[in-house]
């Protein structure tokens, strides 16, 4: 509680120096205030940068805890990049989250354009059932899910996945793209429809092209859930060829079952991790707002 | 006049068609496993191909209540939740009021405190295993090198210290959320507020307690019950760290094991049921007590 307080204190720095001891006093203040942002930046990052070091380190010194190693080098990529499982596990993630994002985001923004602007009976209550339903826990159904995909002949299939993810991503997109096809003024859509456009029409070449922020944010999280899961994904696939990235890293064994191979583990983590660290750098922006927007406007 | 009631009947028209695909789709894989599950619960079945389900009653649920593992996995979750969402609050609060003042390398600090966040949580949990690993981890030898341990520590291997460190990975990649969602809410209390507390003179952490903790606790309480859900379900973080080191599950672990080791989707369908009325009670005490309404 001491760092909050802190924090409050430093909030509104009185600017202007009223004497030399304020001065000073603001001057300290000040100073804490960046250890604060520096300490927990390194507490954020420390565990990426060592992921990363560890890496790029050559197996010999892999073992050592100098900040500089003596060399760097790329046999840790070169290996994980030979292992066929790992390729193709991230083929897999890749097909996976893929169309997980683009059937979530096809099939929840229609849902979502007509529960925010078209009149429909049972709106409260589908809104409510669909906010309980992104709270829903997975695990509660594994057993169902697990009988079912064999009943459908697509346990240890990529499309067996694609449908269980969409029980974490739909719910999701439709709530969150819901909030925003409300937010636009009605005042787009009235001037169409006295042209005589229809509300397909409608949806289609005035709202849908207005809410592409929201999809590019809904659909980065979704992306970011589908690719990072790892419950479904060790559940209902069996063989090699079907794993996803996630499952693939968790089972990465060495020559000996003693020894983990860390480096080419460290690897092969930074394959799967700097894509989605890109992502967050460049839609930093957009990611808070859909994050935000899912749970704070609740 | 007409035109306006047959477009309103066309908009009404077109709303089912296009709600209707979403809902189907949820009804399957969402409605139909859940009661699946219930039926299960009380079925012998065995997912080995051999034996042919059949009706037993509370069996299953005899089975679970009375596996001393299940109470051991209920305990660690438990404790796992209440320690870890007591921590991503409190240091939630105060990642989000750094957020939330004005200084130089603020983006910089955004971003920064995004990446736990994004890094997936098999990949978390396999970097913190490396750095706490027995003999080169960088924990153990930093730690020995200050003199603050007398010896390297096998981390992972007992609960006593395990637990602990999984928590320490959790509080480190929720945190992050935590601070975002309690940054909006902060950006949300009017700032004339602080200005009129500074003149009547009250001190910055007497405007934290007045202001800042009251008007921001609405979102306090809304984050705070999505983080209780998602570590009461808890499974990446202990499945990879320490899988198969027995004494140290969770109920969800529990429960994937009883399904996949096990074959039983009896057991399994059972634990299921009774995980989601822990969590339906949860949220239902939850709103009593805090009056928060969802919608």
């Amino acid at each position: 509680m001491s760092t909050t307080k802190t924090v409050s204190t430093l909030e509104a720095l009185p600017t202007q120096g009223a004497t030399k001891k304020a001065d000073t006093k603001a001057a300290v203040l000040r100073i804490l205030f960046y250890a604060l942002v520096i300490v927990i930046i390194v507490f954020n990052l420390f565990p990426f940068f060592w992921a990363l070091l560890s890496s790029f380190r050559p197996s010999n010194e892999l073992f050592s805890t100098k900040l500089i190693p003596n060399a760097l080098t790329l046999d840790h990529y070169v290996e994980v990049f030979k292992d066929q499982r790992f390729v193709q596990s991230l083929i897999n993630s890749v097909i996976v989250a893929g169309l997980t994002v683009l059937i979530a985001l096809g099939l929840g923004s229609v849902c979502a354009y007509a529960l925010g602007r078209l009149p429909f009976r049972f709106k409260g209550p589908v809104l409510y059932l669909v906010l309980t339903m992104t709270m829903f826990p997975q695990i509660a159904i594994l057993s169902g899910l697990f009988v079912m995909l064999r009943t459908l002949d697509m346990f240890n299939t990529r499309q067996g996945l694609v449908l269980t993810y969409l029980i974490f991503t739909m719910p999701f997109t439709i709530w969150v793209m819901t909030q925003y096809f409300r937010s636009l003024p009605k005042e787009l859509e009235e001037a169409a429809y006295v042209d005589g456009a229809s509300p397909l029409k409608v949806f289609w070449d005035i709202l849908l092209p207005l809410t592409m922020p929201g999809l590019v944010s809904t659909g980065l999280l979704a992306f970011i859930a589908a690719w990072n899961e790892f419950l479904f994904a060790l559940t209902f696939t069996i063989t090699d060829n079907m794993k996803t990235v996630p499952v693939v890293i968790s089972q990465f064994t060495g020559a000996s079952s003693f020894e983990q191979p860390w480096g080419a583990i460290m690897a092969a983590s930074m394959v799967v991790t700097i894509p989605l660290v890109i992502l967050v750098m460049i839609f930093q922006y957009r990611i808070v707002e859909g994050l935000t927007a899912g749970a704070v406007k609740g | 006049m007409i035109k306006e009631i047959d477009l309103y009947a066309r908009q009404k028209r077109l709303a089912w068609w296009l709600i209707a695909p979403a809902v189907l789709v949820v009804v399957v894989i969402i409605a139909y496993p859940t009661i699946q599950v219930i039926v299960y619960s009380f079925m012998k079945y065995k997912l080995d191909g051999v034996t042919p389900p059949s009706f037993v009653g509370w069996d299953n649920y005899s089975y679970v209540l009375t596996d001393p593992d299940w109470w051991s996995a209920v305990s660690n979750t438990l404790i796992f939740t209440v320690v870890s969402v007591i921590l991503e609050c409190d240091l939630g609060l105060a990642v989000a009021m750094v957020a939330n003042s004005k200084f130089k390398g603020r983006t910089v600090f955004r971003v920064a405190i995004l990446v736990p966040w994004a890094i997936p949580t098999v990949v978390s949990s396999k970097i913190w295993s490396w750095m706490v690993n027995d003999i080169y981890g960088v924990v153990n030898i930093v730690l020995t090198d200050l003199h603050i341990l007398p010896q390297k520590i096998a981390w992972l291997a007992t609960p006593a210290t395990a637990l602990p460190v999984i928590i320490a990975v959790d509080v480190w990649k929720a945190t992050p959320f935590m601070a975002l969602l309690l940054l909006a809410g902060l950006q949300l209390i009017p700032k004339d507020l602080y200005e009129a507390g500074s003149i009547d003179g009250a001190t910055k952490v007497r405007q934290f307690w007045a202001i800042t903790l009251p008007l921001v606790t609405p979102t306090l309480l809304v984050a705070l019950v999505f983080r209780t859900l998602d570590a009461l379900r808890v499974f990446d973080i202990f499945y990879v760290m320490v899988g198969g080191q027995g004494n140290l599950e969770t109920m969800a672990v529990y429960n994937q094991q009883q399904l996949v080791s096990f074959l039983d989707a009896g057991v399994g369908s059972a634990t299921s049921v009774i995980i989601l009325i822990v969590i339906m009670l949860f949220v239902i005490l939850y709103t009593r007590f805090s009056r928060t309404s969802f919608e």
